[in-house]
């Protein structure tokens, strides 16, 4: 590992059969091994931890509840009591991603939302939920979403235009954003923590000179602990806006 | 920069393994080393894009597209369903019966608390009745001894009075009975005497001789 070229931040990305379904990609792969994980530890956790139903609860149930509670005062305060109808939606997003984002902070362990196709299929799933669901309890009234009240009766089809396509471009930016900070993050680390690796092979000069991109590391991974939790906060927040569109199209 | 990392993937495209596209890929600038070659694979090895899948930056390559949406759809489904049957309805039920615990606690303690009150006014409510009985009684028994004492001491007194005027009553009979004998003994001692001096006094002479000594004795 002398040689700083040899420091390939693209591997980590890399996705590797590991039970391969013949030649079609459909098997178990490093990604579907932390897909499953992901799912595993929540559940596991969750029921595990409140299974005793204490009136006053141990440190794991206080853990959970204070999951709980936070979703649903996010899901409360964007769209209302109606919103609490997506509530379990909303906590399925936000732990799916906020502990896949997780487990890729530990070395070697794989970043399921460091795929666009995981981040935009995410997304997408809210869209059409979005989109279904408004059309269905509101008809057609929901197109008045595209149609904000007390704008000049001139100006309304430029608004309306531009309505439209940002609220098509939602799930583009919902899954970019997941996508991007997490695929950036993790370069920028490995890039970091290669300079060290690659830089302490050139003697005493080099592991002083290694100092820097040392402390670097160290503080990029802090930054990405807070980037982990705050892009599923903002996904899971997202979400619940999205909905309360759906719940309520009149601005 | 996503689509030049693609395209400039494809130069080592021939020999594609992992240490020759990290050489490309490691300095944000890689394809100054090779410019020449990244220029020609832009414009060659364009068309490949699809089939190099492999070799592609992994988070673009379609290979494995299909399978991770598979499991997403497989491990997120299983979650929403784990979250919505059985977490969240579990925990939502903990946090409610425990609001209704301390609800009911609350209500319980405000009920205990008005009752204590009551009770301690119904306890000074007995305390003042007592009071006021305990005065009314002892007025009653000082009045009804007062009563008592001043009856048997008016009994008393009238019949000291009665037996003082029957005594004086007696008195006085007895000292009139005894002084119309006075005049009787006087009379028969005269007449005695004159008999004796004389010979015949009539009583009727004695009678009018003592009476004159009589009325003499009183002058």
């Amino acid at each position: 590992m002398a040689d700083p070229n040899v420091v390939d931040p693209i591997h980590q990305f890399e996705i590797k059969d590991i039970l391969p379904f013949g030649d079609t990609g459909l098997g178990v792969t490093n990604s579907a091994l932390f897909m499953l994980l992901t799912t595993g530890l929540i559940a596991t956790y969750l029921i595990l931890s409140t299974s005793r139903r204490a009136m006053v609860p141990n440190r794991f149930q206080v853990v959970s509840e204070m999951l709980y509670e936070f979703v649903a005062r996010m899901v409360t305060n964007s769209s209302g009591k109606e919103g609490m109808k997506f509530f379990p939606f909303v906590f399925s997003l936000f732990m799916f991603i906020l502990v896949a984002n997780l487990f890729g902070m530990i070395p070697v362990f794989f970043t399921v939302t460091s795929h666009i196709i995981v981040t935009f299929a995410l997304a997408m799933l809210v869209f059409v939920t979005v989109v279904v669901y408004g059309f269905v309890k509101n008809g057609p009234k929901f197109l008045k979403l595209f149609v904000p009240s007390g704008v000049p009766g001139y100006i309304l089809p430029l608004v309306a235009v531009i309505e439209v396509i940002s609220f098509l471009s939602r799930p583009i930016s919902l899954s970019v954003r997941l996508f991007a900070n997490v695929l950036a993050g993790h370069i920028t680390l490995k890039v970091f923590a290669g300079f060290v690796v690659s830089m302490s092979g050139l003697g005493f000069l080099g592991w002083l000179g290694a100092v820097l991109p040392l402390a670097l590391t160290v503080g990029i991974t802090a930054l990405e602990f807070l980037v982990a939790v705050l892009q599923a906060y903002v996904f899971a927040l997202l979400t619940s806006m999205y909905l309360n569109d759906a719940i309520h199209p009149g601005h | 920069m996503a689509g030049s990392t693609q395209q400039t993937n494809e130069a080592p495209a021939a020999n594609a393994d992992v240490l020759q596209q990290g050489e490309v890929l490691t300095p944000a600038e890689g394809h100054a080393t090779d410019a020449t070659g990244a220029a020609a694979a832009a414009h060659g090895t364009e068309t490949h894009a699809g089939t190099e899948a492999h070799s592609a930056f992994p988070p673009f390559d379609p290979t494995y597209f299909g399978g991770q949406l598979l499991w997403l759809a497989l491990t997120f489904g299983a979650l929403y369903l784990i979250m919505s049957r059985v977490a969240l309805p579990r925990i939502g039920s903990i946090l409610e019966s425990r609001r209704v615990r301390i609800e009911g606690d609350l209500k319980e303690a405000e009920r205990l608390r008005q009752e204590t009150e009551r009770a301690a006014q119904a306890y000074e409510q007995a305390l003042a009745d007592a009071r006021t009985n305990a005065h009314k009684i002892a007025e009653e028994t000082r009045a009804s001894i007062k009563a008592d004492i001043d009856g048997k001491r008016a009994d008393v007194e009238a019949d000291l009075g009665k037996r003082v005027a029957d005594a004086e009553a007696r008195i006085l009979a007895t000292k009139q009975a005894a002084l119309g004998n006075v005049d009787g003994i006087a009379a028969e001692a005269a007449a005695a005497l004159v008999e004796k001096l004389s010979n015949k006094v009539t009583a009727a002479q004695a009678k009018s001789a003592v009476a004159t000594a009589v009325k003499e004795m009183a002058s």
